[in-house]
């Protein structure tokens, strides 16, 4: 059967019209804030109690947007005799978000937990050079990171839980058996 | 004195009809346009769903300064735009919105009178783009009177059709004389007399005389301020006529139950109902190239009212 002439004309007003019967795809930003997903990339935060100054991040970032001063600091020796340990001690830890590129090998890349990614997206500045948040306003977004989202009920077991059951087992086991030992010795 | 007193307010009444009106469909259009777009549209002027838009785009274009190129032929390029937009409220008038004299002025020649004067409002956009001496403006006002008269003829001709039929050119005799079984009747001249209707408001799909892809805006290109308000009025206030006279010509007006009472809410919805088709159609169909707008004229619709008209004639000389 031929196709109806006209046919193609109407499937076009039935599109518009459709379409108009739908709710609409506006997010009115400025008034209603967005519903963003886990794991959005809005800006870096830092948890300074936790960097040990390594200069991973500094290193790794493609862009050299990150700044980390930092002295030593010599601890007196704890027995005698021993020779007197030295430590880090983080100066200036700043983020120049103008050059960063949001590419998240800073938070890769840190060793001790001290990077994190936070939602947080609204920080236009009017000044280029108040784009570089310093140690203070990066320990500030700490508090805006959300909790990691919980894992796939499928998902492996976290190794940390792993190696601590295991362990527990093993205890568990060991006890077990202890106690039967004796009850083996009357019989 | 009561004569005097009721010109005046059926004056006053034709003119708050339409100031108001075309804002409405022009608001409507606003919305209609951004959700079947999946947008929202204005959301901001007036607080309730930027009910205000126009009103605030009003303004905005009084405050602009109002430009006059300096090799363009002064008079006429201040002219145009009355010119554009008084046609509109003049056929306004003879437009009857209830039966008995719910209406601006009830006039003999009423259909005659208002698509003479419709004739007229395509004018403007001419002289505009005559006017302004830029050849974007000048190639927009040629086109404005190659689709004109293109589409004026089988618009004429529907609308004699109508005449036909009803035995009069006088719109309340039209509608006096209106059957339901003259909807199925009229129904092919209905639609040449609608998209010629859209044709001659240079809408879209047929809004080639002000395609901005390829001349900026046609004859308006040139104007800023009020005098370009007033344009994109006229094109507003046009679509208003162009759907109340469908509505009259080929709906049948005020007729539907209780007309007596409530026929100016039927002749409203009526006309709103088309106005929404007229913006329906803007957002679905893509402009149309001119060659094809042209033969879609010349070889669909002109024959397609020719048929109408000899339909009306045969059955009128059979009912009679």
């Amino acid at each position: 059967m031929a196709p109806i002439p006209g046919r193609g004309l109407a499937k076009g007003l039935a599109v518009t019209l459709r379409t108009m019967t739908r709710k609409t795809v506006t997010a009115q930003y400025p008034d209603v804030q967005p519903e963003l997903p886990p794991r959005s990339r809005g800006v870096i935060a830092l948890l300074e109690e936790n960097c040990t100054v390594c200069m991973l991040c500094a290193r790794e970032c493609p862009d050299w947007c990150i700044y980390i001063d930092s002295h030593k600091e010599t601890l007196p020796a704890v027995e005698p005799n021993a020779r007197a340990r030295t430590r880090n001690v983080l100066d200036r830890f700043a983020i120049d978000f103008s050059l960063c590129m949001y590419c998240g090998i800073c938070i890769e890349v840190c060793p001790f937990d001290a990077l994190f990614w936070s939602p947080e997206f609204e920080y236009a500045e009017e000044d280029i050079q108040d784009l570089t948040h310093e140690r203070d306003r990066l320990r500030e977004w700490m508090w805006t990171v959300p909790a990691p989202p919980a894992l796939d009920p499928a998902a492996e077991e976290p190794k940390e839980i792993a190696a601590a059951r295991k362990a527990a087992d093993k205890a568990h086991a060991a006890a077990l058996a202890a106690a039967e030992e004796p009850k083996e010795e009357e019989a | 004195m009561t004569t005097t007193l009721d010109a005046l307010v059926r004056c006053i009444a034709v003119l708050l009809v339409f100031l108001v009106l075309p804002l409405v469909i022009g608001q409507t259009e606003h919305k209609v346009m951004a959700h079947m777009q999946g947008r929202l549209g204005p959301m901001y002027a007036g607080g309730f769903h930027g009910w205000a838009q126009l009103v605030a785009d009003g303004v905005k274009f009084a405050q602009k300064e109002d430009v006059v190129p300096s090799g363009a032929d002064r008079k006429i390029f201040q002219l145009a735009p009355a010119v554009a937009l008084l046609p509109y409220l003049l056929a306004l008038v003879a437009i009857p919105l209830g039966p008995g004299d719910l209406l601006g002025q009830d006039l003999d020649a009423g259909l005659f009178f208002v698509l003479a004067v419709m004739g007229v409002g395509v004018l403007g956009s001419l002289m505009a783009g005559w006017a302004s001496a830029n050849k974007f403006s000048l190639l927009g006002g040629i086109r404005t009177a190659a689709q004109l008269m293109a589409y004026e003829l089988p618009m004429l001709l529907a609308a004699a059709s109508v005449a036909m039929a009803a035995g009069t050119v006088s719109l309340t005799g039209i509608l006096g004389a209106f059957h339901w079984w003259w909807v199925p009747w009229q129904i092919v001249g209905g639609f040449v007399f609608f998209v010629s209707g859209l044709a001659e408001l240079q809408r879209p799909p047929f809004d080639m005389p002000v395609a901005d892809s390829e001349i900026i805006f046609g004859a308006y290109t040139e104007y800023t301020g009020l005098r370009f308000a007033l344009f994109l009025l006229s094109e507003y206030a046009g679509i208003l006529v162009v759907s109340a006279l469908t509505a009259v010509l080929f709906l049948g007006g005020w007729h539907g139950p209780m007309a007596d009472s409530l026929g100016w809410l039927w002749m409203l919805l009526k006309t709103f109902a088309l106005a929404f088709l007229v913006i329906w159609i803007r957002v679905t169909y893509p402009r149309l190239r001119e060659d094809q707008l042209m033969r879609f004229a010349w070889t669909v619709l002109i024959p397609l009212s020719l048929a109408q008209l000899a339909l009306t004639g045969i059955v009128k000389v059979v009912i009679s």
